[in-house]
């Protein structure tokens, strides 16, 4: 009822007429405009997030590039830099000001832009309506909205790239007072209104997607689609939209208060300070800890809204291609619960050399190693998937495959980081920065190329190659280690993080050489992403057609729509679900679609 | 032109690259997509062991290129430093041995079990023994772990000992001011809007003010103020009270294992007690330059990179001697020509509110 509801209401297509989809007459009012921009289709928008996630990824890892340039080179000149970069690289060399803003920009972007929007928002989107079985998001017109205003938020971050003091530079945590006070830092200037702007937009751009992925995910399954019977990629996005709509209000409230103490004379975040060029500041009663409290009340749920997809994509694709059932579906589901709770009670980790009541310290000191059991079963369970599989190297196997081996090395850092009295030695050091890129910077990536690769056939028709596929992935998987390995060595000589160069420090300049090595593989890391890049662009028009509805041989309801799906993904009637999505290798069979009724001689596990 | 080299060989490669690609999609549909695709399984499943093979060999290389430039290599040099160490092993064994099985499974698995035709994957759904087992072992380990760190976490978040040195540690874009208490053993006031960035960087309450309401504090005559260089005695707890004049910044210091963010308008402490002077660390370690470096180790703007300071550790009888040329910085702006006759006789009188102050601003520290 509510799915056709859906359709009439906005674009029409129902499923009288959409034989014709495919050729875009049976509906006389789709236009370019309606059908590519402003366009209501799940599908479609779901490739707008995509397409405006990788343009932030290259610029993200461009900046990535240019920073780390410095850190392998401090001592050199490289002319072209004043060429691209004007006053921020004078005489060719990066000056600190512009550092900062990089690192800012690249974690913000990277974190908030690429990782969420282009993760989440571009599988939610695509696959939320085509795996419960529905013909649209509950709320199309909403959805459309939750991408323009992300496309909002990116304009206006873009914009504070090019303003006169620089955009913002105290960090993606942007703790107060650095991130309120111009005075302090020229970034905090107009860069820090339009960041606060376009994260404000962000915000909202989360909660109308998220909202919307839960009603879909709750009220539009199709017949039979019971929620034990979800794919565990949906579970994994509904989870990650109920993260979202919990947690980003706080972050909003936290960003409120800081617009008002930067330019409304409110001190919520400000007490007791002098600066060297203006003097002391009027401000006094409030704390700066309050804004780190209401940061990390989202910033801990953020990483998992970040992970999850790529768990949910992960566990989809490893199954598929093991060609056996996921290991302890009720186990992973669980899994991923006791992970959505424990990740709200576990954010003051981020906090413990704050002054922090060393009772309260314990306490979350307890939770967040608890939330690595959850993670351990998760692991355990891939692990078994595997054993005994039947297993196919598709390229989006592959990712899956180094996705776990990622979770786990960045995960067992984060047993180190949790216990507090070792995160006193460890904290603010590049042992934090090779934790989290691996298990979630680098992981969470995977878990995306897997996704792109693994429905790409679905998107666009067509495969992508391959050989560059493989090559792709080969080449990613050993960068990334070789880039984030001995991060923690560094940060076990105390080696801090956010520095612009290290010369003066006797116990830190002796990473120079190695500083520079990493820097070289970040170099060929991301041309090799350039290929990702060209893959993808070069096989929507050129690659090789899909001729089979279903290509990979998966159980999953997408594989039955036509292999280009028009507006409303079934022609005919939505079909009905009889079983759940993971009966690969069952009773010698190769594998057994969610549409297949259960047969009489079926056995019972 | 290096420049355009570098390009030119990018685009080479690419080239070549994608040529490659191409061929091989053509020749995969002249052999037909099912050979092909066993042909690429086969090669994709032995780079999976490759890497393994090669992942650990590159580990136990890279560890041993770098593991004697980490602090572990070392002693600590606090007696809280040796306690985060040790812990630091018994994490290291635990998770190294989760690393090496579960790495070591999933890339075995994956090469074991690649497609093979005459094979049938093995329908194996949940298992509840295995799957409790899996929950309960690991519960266990982090359990030890947790007890573990939470006593060592308590043992450095607590009261510093009552023969403890404390030292006001501020930081300010971008270095660190020390503050001693002088004879009277106590801390005289401050109020941040009465610093001199030059004269009185702390903002000491030395003069009367009817504006702000302020009466001179006595206490704030003796106390001696210094900048970069914090000395502190080997074998004696030291405890710092740790302020910021500006933005958040944090007291890192690696060698000691300790770090604490320093907090405009909340004061924090941090006590650790140091185990060889900076002299003995110069030969233990075989360097002439060797410091005990303060690092800045929270974002605090463009300069942070270069907020050091330095830690001087030395014997009781140097301290005393180091402490004994110090002037307090009242005497500086206010030499004593002009300086009050009355308020320059006060501190000696007051020694006896001392213990008190101290364990005041001391507990003073845990707002959440
Ligand atoms: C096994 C579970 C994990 C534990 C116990 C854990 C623990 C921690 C702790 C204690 C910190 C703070 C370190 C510090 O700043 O000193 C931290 C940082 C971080 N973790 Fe984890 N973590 C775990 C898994 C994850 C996962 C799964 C993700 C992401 C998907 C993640 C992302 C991050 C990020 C982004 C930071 C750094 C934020 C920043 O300071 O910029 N962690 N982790
Ligand atoms: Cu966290
Ligand atoms: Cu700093």
């Amino acid at each position: 009822m509510s799915n056709e509801a859906v359709l009439h209401g906005n674009v029409g297509v129902g499923h009288s007429h959409d034989a014709h989809a495919d050729h875009g007459h049976g509906h006389h009012h789709e236009t370019f405009i309606t059908k590519y921009v402003f366009s209501q289709d799940h599908k479609m928008i779901g490739k707008q997030f995509l397409i405006t996630g990788m343009v932030w990824a290259i610029l993200g890892g461009l900046m990535s590039v240019l920073f780390r340039l410095q850190l392998g080179y401090p001592d050199s000149s490289f002319p072209w830099l004043e060429d691209i970069l004007g006053k921020w690289a004078k005489g060719g060399h990066i000056s600190a000001e512009a550092y900062y803003a990089l690192v800012t920009t690249h974690g913000t972007v990277l974190v908030f832009f690429v990782l969420t929007a282009g993760l989440s928002g571009t599988f939610s989107n695509f696959l939320i309506p085509l795996q419960v079985g529905a013909r649209d998001m509950a709320s199309p017109l909403m959805n459309m909205l939750s991408y323009w205003f992300f496309f909002m938020a990116s304009v206006v971050m873009l914009s504070s790239l090019f303003v006169e003091t620089g955009p913002f530079s105290g960090g993606w945590t942007a703790y107060p007072p650095l991130s309120a006070l111009g005075d302090a830092s020229d970034g905090s200037k107009t860069g820090m209104d339009l960041w606060l702007v376009a994260m404000a937009l962000f915000v909202v751009s989360q909660l109308l997607a998220g909202l919307n992925y839960i009603a879909t995910i709750l009220n539009m399954r199709t017949k039979g689609m019971s929620m034990t019977r979800l794919p565990l990629t949906i579970w994994a996005l509904f989870f990650t939209a109920v993260l979202g709509v919990l947690s980003f209000p706080v972050l909003f409230s936290g960003f409120i208060l800081l617009i008002f103490d930067r330019n409304f004379g409110t001190s919520f975040y400000l007490s007791d300070i002098f600066i060297a060029s203006v003097g002391a500041l009027p401000n006094e009663g409030g704390s700066a800890i309050l804004y780190q409290h209401l940061f990390w009340f989202l910033g801990h749920p953020e990483v998992y809204i970040i992970l999850l997809p790529a768990m949910g994509m992960a566990s989809e694709i490893i199954s598929t291609n093991a060609r056996k059932p996921i290991f302890g579906y009720m186990a992973m589901v669980g899994s991923l619960f006791a992970i959505v709770v424990l990740g709200f009670l576990v954010w003051a980790h981020h906090m413990f050399v704050t002054g922090l009541n060393p009772f309260l310290g314990s306490i979350f000191v307890l939770m967040t190693l608890l939330i690595a059991v959850p993670s351990a079963i998760k692991v355990f369970n891939w692990l078994t998937t595997l054993w005994r599989g039947n297993i196919r190297f598709t390229p989006g196997m592959l990712f899956a495959i180094g996705f776990v081996s990622l979770f786990i090395s960045g995960g067992l850092t984060g047993i180190w980081l949790g216990n507090s009295a070792l995160d006193i030695h460890l904290h603010d050091t590049y042992f934090v920065i090779a934790h989290f890129h691996i298990v979630m910077g680098v992981a969470s990536m995977f878990g995306m190329f897997a996704g792109v690769y693994h429905w790409f056939p679905k998107m666009y028709g067509r495969y992508m190659n391959h050989t560059l596929a493989y090559t792709h992935f080969w080449l990613t998987l050993i960068g990334a280690y070789l880039i984030f390995w001995p991060m923690h060595y560094e940060g076990l000589a105390g080696m801090p993080r956010r520095y612009y160069d290290y010369g003066n420090w006797e116990s830190f300049k002796q990473f120079l050489e190695l500083n520079r090595f990493i820097s070289t593989v970040v170099i060929i890391v991301f041309c090799v992403q350039l290929l990702f890049l060209f893959n993808f662009f070069y096989s929507i028009f050129k690659g090789r057609k899909v001729t089979t509805l279903n290509p990979w041989g998966s159980n999953t309801l997408e594989w039955t729509t036509p292999i280009r799906p028009g507006h409303g993904n079934w022609p005919g009637e939505i079909p009905e679900v009889h079983r759940w999505a993971y009966d690969y290798g069952k009773d010698g069979q190769d594998f057994i679609p969610q549409t297949t009724p259960v047969g009489d001689n079926e056995s019972h596990h | 032109m290096s420049m355009f080299f570098t390009i030119a060989v990018i685009v080479l490669v690419f080239l070549v690259i994608f040529q490659i690609a191409k061929a091989s999609e053509y020749v995969s549909v002249l052999k037909g997509e099912e050979k092909s695709r066993a042909q690429a399984n086969k090669l994709n499943g032995f780079f999976m062991i490759a890497f393994l093979v090669l992942g650990l060999i590159g580990v136990y290389w890279c560890n041993k290129l770098l593991f004697h430039k980490t602090l572990l290599a070392r002693e600590a040099s606090s007696i809280q430093g040796e306690r985060v160490d040790s812990m630091l092993w018994v994490t290291l064994i635990i998770t190294g041995v989760v690393f090496f099985l579960t790495q070591i499974a999933l890339f075995a698995f994956a090469y074991k079990f690649q497609e093979n035709p005459k094979r049938k994957a093995f329908y194996f759904p949940h298992n509840n023994t295995m799957e409790l087992i899996w929950t309960v072992v690991p519960a266990i380990t982090l359990t030890i772990l947790v007890v573990i760190g939470l006593r060592n976490w308590f043992f450095f978040t607590s009261e510093a000992p009552q023969n403890a040195l404390h030292i006001e540690v501020t930081g300010k874009q971008f270095g660190w001011i020390f503050r001693y208490p002088g004879h009277d053993n106590n801390f005289g006031k401050k109020y941040f809007r009465v610093i001199d960035a030059a004269s009185n960087p702390l903002g000491l309450i030395w003069q009367d003010n009817a504006g702000l309401k302020l009466k001179d504090d006595p206490a704030t005559h003796d106390d001696i103020v210094t900048e970069q260089t914090v000395y502190v005695v080997k074998n004696r707890p030291v405890q710092f009270i740790i302020n910021s004049r500006d933005v958040i910044h944090d007291v890192g210091l690696p060698e000691f294992r300790m770090k604490m963010d320093a907090v405009p308008g909340t004061p924090t402490t941090m006590w650790f007690t140091p185990k060889f002077t900076t002299k003995e660390m110069k030969e233990r370690t075989g360097n002439p330059d060797f410091q005990y470096e303060i690092s800045c180790d929270q974002m605090c703007g463009n300069g942070h990179y270069s907020m050091k300071g330095v830690v001087e550790v030395v014997t009781q009888e140097e301290y005393d001697l180091w402490l004994a040329k110090q002037k307090p910085s009242y005497l500086s702006a206010f030499p004593p020509a002009e300086a009050k006759p009355a308020a320059a006789a006060a501190p000696a009188a007051d020694s006896a509110k001392t213990a008190k102050a101290t364990g005041a601003a001391a507990t003073d520290k845990t707002k959440i």
